[in-house]
């Protein structure tokens, strides 16, 4: 038995602590927002936010969470999220989808700690997360727009 | 003087004497309105026709037929019908349709079937008539490929929209006993004259008693309000809050979860397994030996046999995988490898008789009489989609029927699939078809869905997800299969291009000849050429292929736009001068090929890069699936000798652009998946094996790596053509192109590599 804290609640899991925390969330909390892509940290799918800081939950072990804030797509919304999201509806920026629980975390994760970044601290922040459907040049445009929001 | 390609002729002559013998009277056009069997409805909705659905609330329900995979197609559709209906926006939620034959595609038939008749006489009409016939009685030919919805749906959902219209207007005048005439609709409200008003919700049990109009009047385009307009997608608040809208995120009670490893030779099998401790693993269930099969339709190759574990939770599942002690019989691809399929396509276009596809003119005659000759080889590789959401499927097996969740975009195949693995009929198998997480073509084909299908039997009635590995996914693709193409020019005297050949060599995919698609996009293009050719030799080989977004266009754009470039290089022109002189009689391309030129500033010096560095420029155009393309490429070589594309304008005619936003979005995504494939893609085999496993070694671009892209698409009210895909293939050519610029050298192999 592990506990966590996901989403500012604390929720006890059985998984064995060995397991990636990408599959507790899915199988065991069914928090389904965040994706498996490729299982070894190379395309940001799973992205998830620990204690604010962009990580890859397909190779983070439940032992090693500790006593961390997990934050998924699924929980309760930052200022910055609120925008992202809202730029991102605005900008239409979502093709399958399937990558974007990752790329909003990666951007939340970036507005956080950089509140106006330009194209190289975009590009940087966000080059960890594939799309296959090609969204880059809109998520580059939905973070200027995000990040303009949230300075007014 | 007419232009003949011999699948288009003989097509055409089949359709005219078909229709002859049977006699145009005893065909009636298809109908696409009414389905064998009516729609289900929940208490207090009705169906106005096989597309819409009307609650007494208000909410308008349209079935979707159409796989989204994040085209955009769902929103694209919705908006038709909507626009036609004038119904509410904001009151319309979708559904999944069945598998009746009137959602049956008959657009991609068109295509795939002897591509499309040129001009539009009775052997079009013939075609498109009997095709209509072939496709009403064929059970399930629904799929979503070839850029073909809209192309298909386009004027059915209109119909069906304009009827459901007319149904909602009669019912109130009816009600109101007032001249029709004296009502109109709009935004989900009948509106008498007079003032008197009724919502659509009111009126709905009224309007479903009455006869579905089967020829209401359809909207002029200055009517329109939703069709033409950048309406946005349906599917963003969902896809922003990480909704459970994939396969992968089923979850009916009771789910086990399978993880599978497969014979890493294609088409191998399981010789042996010691599973002592792979089912030793805590809450594993159940190790599963499967079978190998063939690739079954639209592809080649046999799909690898291998073994599962059954387990309470994923990871439990991979781990299990990961200590099976597998002994695999490699079967007969031991000896196959890339570079030996590579050397089989040299000597392929250098065969002597490869398969005339198109013949214009005298080729062989106007190479032997011109005054000079150039020519080139091009080659492309093998292509993984490397869809963001890797293979998985959801399968329930319980007394004798089975519940499938599952991405696809041929729903059929899949029915067909789970039934064939489970001995049941088609009938017995429900769809659950949620968003795609990307499909590219590789959910074309149900091999994932096979295997789930044969797991659902092990597991007493629970349902299972079978999810494979990204290492799986990579190396059991349906992959683009590799080309080469050999191009030759002729030029007179006075260095004008008198003929143009071009001779490709790969896979056919088990097509026919008469059927083979293999010169799409090389074959009757739209330069004015005096002596033209192109042909193609089938060489085959055991590798699992299929298609891949934009199928035979996204090698012959590259072959057939570089070599264009060469040609003007060679008569000492400019580019993209050379080319619209060619396209004098095209004016849709010509048109394209200006506007791209100007939104370039083609005419001035290319800005320079940072630093000074020197930006390489190049153009392509390409038409494919009804839509015509332009773009440039600015390119810099950094400072590492890495390739760097740094801007793209791309201009389209893609007739009617129903939805501006999806259109621009499409050939945003089109460009990087091309420009992927362009810089980083390849699949090499040895040994019958697959070697790259993952991202890191199958490289797509990531954000750092994407260029500016600006978009144009010419005004148009021209039937819409196809968007998903004519937006890749001339990215390739416009870089290699662009690169020429700088280097002086010619790049003719993909991807792209500075020596």
């Amino acid at each position: 038995m592990t506990t966590l804290t996901i989403n500012g609640e604390s929720r006890t899991v059985e998984s064995p602590p060995d397991t990636p925390l990408l599959w507790v969330l899915r199988a065991e909390l069914n928090l389904t927002g965040t994706k498996f892509g490729c299982g070894r940290a190379l395309c940001g799918a799973c992205t998830v936010l620990l204690d604010g800081a962009a990580v890859r939950s397909c190779v983070l072990p439940l032992a090693a969470v500790g006593t961390a804030h997990v934050m998924t797509i699924e929980g309760p919304e930052s200022r910055e999220l609120a925008a992202l999201r809202s730029a991102w509806s605005e900008l239409d920026v979502a093709q399958c989808g399937y990558c974007q629980s990752g790329q909003l975390m990666s951007a939340t994760a970036l507005l956080t700690v950089t509140p106006t970044p330009g194209d190289a601290a975009i590009d940087t922040a966000m080059s960890g997360n594939l799309c296959r459907c090609g969204t880059y040049p809109r998520i580059r445009a939905a973070i200027h727009r995000a990040a303009e929001t949230l300075a007014r | 003087m007419p232009r003949l390609q011999r699948r288009h002729f003989i097509l055409g002559s089949l359709g005219a004497a078909g229709v002859l013998a049977i006699g145009w009277a005893a065909l009636p056009p298809r109908q696409r309105l009414l389905p064998g069997k009516p729609l289900t409805v929940t208490p207090g909705q009705v169906a106005l026709n096989g597309w819409v659905k009307l609650s007494v609330d208000g909410t308008v329900t349209i079935l979707m037929s159409q796989a989204e995979m994040g085209q955009g197609i769902h929103t694209g559709l919705a908006m038709v019908l909507a626009d036609e209906m004038d119904a509410d926006w904001s009151r319309v939620r979708l559904e999944q349709s069945t598998l009746d034959p009137i959602y049956n595609n008959e657009a991609v038939l068109m295509d795939v079937l002897p591509s499309t008749p040129d001009g539009d006489g009775l052997g079009k009409r013939a075609v498109r008539h009997l095709i209509g016939r072939l496709v009403r009685e064929i059970p399930g030919m629904i799929s979503t490929g070839g850029s073909s919805s809209m192309r298909d749906q386009f004027l059915p959902m209109r119909r069906a929209g304009a009827a459901a219209r007319q149904m909602l207007l009669t019912a109130a005048a009816t009600l109101w006993q007032v001249p029709l005439g004296e009502c109109s609709a709009a935004a989900g409200l009948i509106a008498h004259r007079s003032g008197r008003k009724m919502s659509y919700g009111e009126l709905a049990e009224r309007a479903a008693k009455l006869p579905v109009p089967m020829d209401a009047t359809l909207k002029s385009p200055a009517e329109f309000r939703l069709i033409g307009r950048p309406v946005h997608r349906l599917d963003a608040a969902a896809k922003s809050r990480g909704a459970p809208v994939y396969a992968i995120d089923a979850t009916p009670p009771g789910l086990l979860y399978a993880s599978i490893v497969l014979c890493p030779t294609l088409g191998g099998r399981v010789a042996g397994v010691d599973s002592r401790a792979a089912a030793a693993v805590p809450g594993v269930r159940k190790i599963v030996t499967l079978p190998p099969f063939p690739a079954g339709l639209l592809a080649t190759g046999t799909v690898s046999g291998g073994v599962a574990a059954i387990a309470d939770a994923p990871y439990q599942a991979m781990r299990s995988v990961g200590l099976l002690d597998v002994r695999w019989d490699h079967g007969e691809n031991t000896d196959l490898s890339s570079d030996a399929i590579g050397a089989a396509l040299a000597a392929g276009i250098a065969a002597d008789n490869p398969s005339v596809h198109y013949e214009h003119g005298e080729v062989v005659r106007a190479l032997a009489a011109a005054a000079t000759t150039i020519h080139a080889d091009y080659e492309v590789p093998f292509l993984a989609h490397a869809t963001m959401e890797p293979m998985n499927c959801t399968v329930q097996f319980k007394d004798g029927a089975a519940t499938v969740w599952c991405a696809t975009q041929a729903p059929a195949f899949a029915r067909a699939a789970v039934a064939k693995a489970l001995g049941i009929r088609d009938d017995h198998v429900t769809l659950h078809i949620p968003n795609l997480g990307g499909g590219f073509g590789r959910r074309y084909y149900s091999d994932v869905i096979t295997q789930a299908a044969l797991l659902a039997r092990e597991t007493d009635g629970l349902p299972v997800q079978l999810l494979w590995t990204r290492e799986e996914d990579m190396t059991h693709d349906f992959y683009r299969p590799a080309y080469r193409c050999r191009a030759t020019a002729g030029f007179d005297a006075a260095g004008r291009l008198t003929a143009w050949q071009t001779v490709s060599a790969g896979s056919t995919m088990g097509q026919p000849v008469l059927l083979d698609s293999s010169t799409d996009g090389a074959s009757n293009l739209a330069y004015a050429f005096t002596n033209a050719r192109s042909a193609h030799q089938s060489v085959e080989s055991a590798v699992t292929m299929g298609i891949w977004r934009s199928v035979a266009h996204s090698q012959n754009g590259f072959f057939t736009e570089c070599f264009m470039d060469e040609c003007a290089a060679a008569a000492h022109r400019d580019p993209l001068a050379f080319r619209a002189e060619l396209l004098q009689g095209s004016p849709r391309h010509l048109n394209v090929l200006n506007r791209v030129a100007e939104l370039a500033r083609w005419s001035e010096e290319p800005p320079k890069g940072p630093d000074g560095t020197a930006v390489g420029r190049g153009v392509a155009i390409h038409e494919s699936f009804g839509s015509i393309v332009a773009q440039v490429a600015e390119v810099i070589i950094g400072p590492t000798r890495e390739i760097r594309v740094r801007q793209v304008y791309c201009v389209v005619d893609c007739g009617l652009a129903v939805n501006p936003n999806l259109v621009r979005q499409q050939l945003e995504g089109a460009i990087l998946f091309g420009l992927s494939a362009a810089l980083h893609g390849e699949i090499t085999l040895v040994n019958g094996q697959v070697q790259q496993k993952n991202f890191d070694t199958y490289a797509p671009l990531r954000m750092v790596d994407a260029p500016r892209i600006e978009t144009e698409i010419i005004a148009s009210l021209q039937p819409p053509g196809g968007i998903g895909e004519v937006g890749t293939p001339p990215i390739a050519p416009a870089v290699a192109n662009a690169l020429f610029t700088l280097t002086g050298k010619r790049l003719r192999s993909l991807p792209l590599r500075l020596g």
